[in-house]
């Protein structure tokens, strides 16, 4: 863990007003996904707080009924995370499946058998985007995203894996926001109070991952981010110098995790950089 | 002579004139049959408003064809439009045009394109350079789009240009979660300033808003019409599609005006000298040279 925080630091309020997000949350997934002429979405529910709580935005924003989640467990994947998706679905009234993901893992790995957990996980975070793109085609549903803000400036995601969605309602709240807005929809207490996880190898927590807490981390990239704290109004508010550091470098090396693949430039007009549309053109 | 204002607080489609076209007649053959004498469309509610290299292709010239269903659709009534007008030499401008009668009889060019955080205006939109009021059936009015009016000197120019009611076509982006507080925080900075110019310069502030998300981005509504004496007249939803219809006394401007004589008493000269010397102060000296040092 990171040296503690100073009182002034640890003090630091980010803003949650739960009606209010949800009032504007539900609003976007019911425009955004309308207006791509859809009206389902389908959801990858992991058994955490944060698949629980976008599956929750969803259901309310296009009715239960016109949401899918999908529950896609390893067969090392921890019981409870299983348990804990079909809970929310559940709740929400969302139907669910499960597909296993283990046979086309293991299928794979038994030709590439020296790899490491980075890779195995990463290989399934990947196979479940595969496995939600093609019950998109089939139900008829967009993607929705799950990825919070705290893991996109982190870069602590898989590219193309849990990163990839056609929507993400939560990408623009830190993990301390996610926890109070999916208390506040009635996310099963279990789920919000469990110690985050991605699940991918036994015994793996995001915060023993990162080094730090999420309320820790989060505090720091609101001032950081949000309020646009320098370094030294940062370490006045009692920041340690090596936690500012450390963050920053940690943004600065995913910045490839939050953009598209650099494309060479030889044309007059080149996508992205001087063809520019917005993606919700003619809609 | 109470006059029955409509904003129509719509959601556009993103670069679609032909479907937008649809939506203004509708919203026209609406505000008609609600009985409206005048009707307010937000900025950029023809084309959509993150138009970015779609600019040139819904832009308007004076005589094209919606040009011209424009000014047929104001024989109804007379109405504010949003957005994208193409000059003669073929600049781009973010505009409202009012128009009455069959005619297009006022265009606004923004003054003010914000090009700073989620904002690029200036890099698609030519930069208006007038700020001026014009006759309406109604008496003397103003249009001022958006940032424009995050500006208080365009309605310092309008009210002193003689303004009773400034109109104000928006397409504001919501953003800042602000615990306690029901709306964003743009929204609240908005009803602020709406009020407080209403106040200060005694006239009606109509503030039309429009709803819906582009590109993840969400429009606040909330379009609202405040009287001289910073009452709220009409209010409309926020964060989603609204029809609001409201009724303004242009008496009450007189009223105000009679009780706190303020803009009588604005001394035009006094801010014109003050401004005049302002920008012609001498520009700071250059630094002093180092001299070398002799080795």
């Amino acid at each position: 863990m990171a040296e503690s925080a100073q009182p002034q630091a640890a003090a630091i309020q980010i803003p949650t007003n739960p009606p209010l997000l949800r009032e504007i949350l539900t609003g976007f997934v019911r425009n955004e996904v309308h207006k791509t002429g859809l009206s389902k979405a389908v959801i990858g529910l992991s058994g955490g707080v944060d698949s629980a709580l976008s599956a929750a935005l969803t259901a309310e924003a296009l009715g239960a009924k016109n949401v899918l989640a999908i529950c896609m467990p390893y067969k090392s994947s921890n019981p409870d995370s299983l348990a804990h998706a079909q809970m929310a679905a559940r709740k929400f009234g969302v139907e669910s499946l499960v597909v296993e993901i283990t046979p086309q893992i293991d299928a794979y790995f038994e030709r590439f058998s020296d790899a490491d957990q980075r890779r195995r996980g990463n290989k399934m975070a990947r196979e479940r985007m595969t496995v939600l793109y093609d019950h998109s085609a089939r139900w008829n549903g967009l993607v929705i995203g799950t990825s919070n803000k705290t893991e996109l400036l982190l870069g602590y995601g898989t590219l193309h894996g849990d990163m990839a969605s056609a929507i993400n309602p939560l990408g623009d709240l830190y993990k301390t926001q996610v926890w109070a807005l999916a208390e506040a929809m009635g996310v099963p207490e279990v789920i919000v109070a469990k110690e985050p996880s991605a699940d991918l190898w036994v015994g793996q927590t995001d915060e023993s991952e990162l080094g730090f807490t999420y309320r820790e981390v989060d505090r720091l990239l609101y001032m950081m981010v949000d309020q646009r704290c320098t370094k030294p109004e940062l370490m006045a508010l009692g920041f340690p110098e090596s936690f500012i550091d450390r963050v920053v470098l940690q943004i600065m090396t995913s910045q490839f995790k939050r953009r598209l693949p650099v494309i060479a430039k030889v044309s007059q007009r080149t996508i992205d950089r001087d063809f520019r549309y917005s993606r919700d053109w003619g809609k | 002579m109470a006059i029955r204002i409509a904003i129509a607080q719509i959601n556009p489609k993103l670069g679609d004139l032909a479907a937008n076209l649809n939506l203004y007649e509708e919203h026209v053959a609406r505000a008609a049959r609600a009985g409206a004498e005048l009707l307010l469309f937000p900025e950029l509610s023809l084309t959509g408003y993150f138009l970015r290299d779609t600019v040139p292709s819904v832009a308007l010239s004076a005589d094209s064809a919606e040009m011209k269903r424009l000014k047929d659709l104001s024989r109804a009534l007379p109405f504010v439009a949003g957005l994208v007008e193409e000059s003669a030499d073929h600049r781009f401008f973010n505009a409202a045009i009012y128009f009455e009668n069959g005619e297009a009889r006022y265009t606004h060019r923004k003054v003010y394109l914000p090009t700073y955080g989620m904002f690029d205006e200036q890099r698609y939109f030519a930069r208006g350079n007038r700020i001026r009021t014009f006759e309406s059936k109604f008496g003397r009015l103003a249009l001022l789009i958006c940032e424009d009016l995050w500006h208080p000197s365009t309605i310092h120019v309008a009210a002193l240009d003689g303004a009773l009611a400034v109109l104000c076509p928006s397409a504001s982006p919501l953003r800042g979660i602000v615990d306690g507080q029901k709306q964003d925080d743009n929204a609240r900075y908005w009803e602020m300033i709406n009020r407080a110019y209403a106040e200060t310069y005694s006239l009606f502030m109509i503030y039309g808003n429009r709803c819906g998300f582009e590109d993840g981005v969400g429009f606040w509504g909330g379009s609202e019409i405040v009287d001289p004496f910073g009452e709220r007249i009409a209010k409309a939803k926020y964060y989603d599609e609204d029809f609001l219809v409201g009724e303004i006394a242009l008496e009450s401007v007189r009223r105000k005006r009679t009780i706190s004589p303020l803009l009588r008493d604005e001394d035009i000269d006094l801010t014109i000298n003050e401004l005049t010397r302002i920008r012609e102060r001498p520009a700071p000296k250059p630094a002093p040279r180092v001299k070398a040092k002799k080795s």
